[in-house]
């Protein structure tokens, strides 16, 4: 492995690192309301919406991001929706998120168990405070390692944008090898700056798992 | 819309047979992975600290890094750094089983440590052997425990198999791509249409095994209380 080689790759792949966490944090938040909005329609079972959220869920969950990437961006403009790449990247990214952190939030709030709304409602909680100050927190925290599970998935998905040529990382690599050969240099990066992405995000996540878990049901 | 291009000619026939090659690639990895994985998580559940060191790190390292990361490690690099050419085809299974039987072990080891202890000795004190305690309690619990999660596995498996396109073999979404080219003068807006229907053909080929796990799931979820 050439270490001058290695060194003038690195400001190319210091960018696309960026881009690419940009790129995912933002896809991330978005899954993260969508899935939160998904998860209430559903658990309040609200008439004609949790149809379409349903049929969303169903849909993103069982395709390809790689597939649903093409449609947005190469498909949708066909049509005369024309979305630009990175905003492409993000509402894919964040489409395919909503419909997994819809079924944990989901499974959170199904978890919390029925004795906890009698004993609220018993201390006269009005049905706000009710979800607010019991259900809420208490799914949340249940649906934590499932999110964190989640939002791992989702930074290694971020791989897939090269494919609607997004300088990220892989793109960056790909290109690289096609121009200079280099491939042991090029792939070597690319491996330690994915890991360098994911590997603080299950850390923290584990340790917030923890915390949460800790905090609410004792440590 | 640019459906009708789908109707030309044998241009369907072409998208299905594109989906095959991704499907048949995702059957064959799905069948190595399980296998090994059964093993491998079986391996873990042994108290040896060597074992448990090594299947931990390939765990980690292979969950860690995207698929797409190691099909191009597996394509590109082993070509360059042990100068043996693997053919794409060749490559995307050696990728999706290692993945796959990280994943599959895991799951296996979870069920497996999920038995308490409790079960074993009830059932030796009931006078059984070893192989009827596996045989009538452990194996049909782990069983139940696990297949949904499994049969989610394979669906997780057909969806990553898209990424096969990117290292330049032809299936569904490449064979898109071409149909599109051809006809980019007589239907300019095949790409709606073409990717539309790419879109609901992984639907349809995941949709009935995902529902088939979560109704094993309810079904032997009830029926232990």
């Amino acid at each position: 492995m050439d270490t001058q080689v290695l060194l003038s790759y690195l400001p190319r792949y210091l960018q696309a690192f960026c881009l690419t966490v940009q790129i995912g944090a933002i896809g991330i938040l978005i899954a993260f309301f969508l899935g939160m909005v998904a998860a209430f329609v559903l658990h309040f079972q609200l008439p004609i919406l949790s149809g379409i959220f349903r049929f969303y869920i169903e849909l993103f969950r069982n395709t390809p991001l790689l597939v649903q990437l093409f449609f947005i961006y190469f498909g949708l403009p066909r049509i005369g929706i024309m979305i630009p790449a990175q905003a492409c990247g993000a509402l894919g990214l964040g489409l395919l998120g909503g419909s997994y952190m819809a079924e944990s939030f989901r499974s959170g709030l199904d978890a919390v168990s029925i004795g906890q709304s009698e004993a609220a409602l018993a201390l006269g909680m009005t049905n706000r405070q009710l979800f607010g100050f019991v259900i809420f927190p208490e799914a949340f925290a249940l649906s934590i390692p499932s999110i964190v599970a989640n939002v791992i998935f989702l930074f290694k998905e971020t791989s897939v944008f090269s494919a609607i040529s997004l300088m990220d990382l892989m793109f960056t690599a790909k290109d690289l090898i096609g121009l200079y050969y280099d491939t042991t240099e090029a792939l070597f990066l690319l491996v330690i700056f994915y890991v360098i992405m994911i590997l603080p995000v299950s850390l923290i996540g584990h340790l917030i798992e923890k915390k949460t878990h800790d905090r609410i049901f004792g440590a | 819309m640019g459906f009708d291009v789908l109707l030309k000619g044998t241009n369907l026939l072409r998208l299905l047979t594109g989906l095959w090659v991704a499907l048949r690639i995702s059957l064959i990895s799905v069948l190595i992975s399980m296998a090994l994985g059964v093993v491998l998580g079986c391996l873990m559940t042994l108290d040896k600290p060597f074992i448990r060191i090594v299947s931990k790190g390939y765990l980690e390292l292979i969950r860690i890094m995207p698929q797409m990361v190691l099909l191009f490690l597996v394509y590109f690099g082993t070509t360059r750094a042990l100068g043996i050419n693997i053919s794409a085809e060749l490559s995307s299974i050696i990728v999706f089983s290692l993945w796959g039987t990280a994943e599959m072990a895991d799951l296996v080891r979870g069920a497996l440590r999920s038995i308490p202890r409790i079960q074993y000795e009830s059932s030796y004190s009931l006078g059984m052997t070893l192989s009827q305690t596996y045989r009538y309690i452990i194996i049909p619990q782990i069983i139940r425990r696990m297949l949904p999660l499994s049969i989610n596995l394979v669906t997780r498996m057909i969806k990553t198999t898209s990424l096969v396109m990117m290292i330049g073999i032809v299936e569904v979404l490449k064979v898109g791509q071409q149909i599109i080219e051809a006809n980019r003068k007589s239907s300019p807006n095949a790409a709606f249409g073409v990717f539309a229907t790419i879109f609901l053909l992984y639907f349809l080929a995941c949709w009935p095994i995902s529902l088939l796990s979560k109704s094993l799931e309810k079904k032997w979820d009830s029926s232990n209380g």
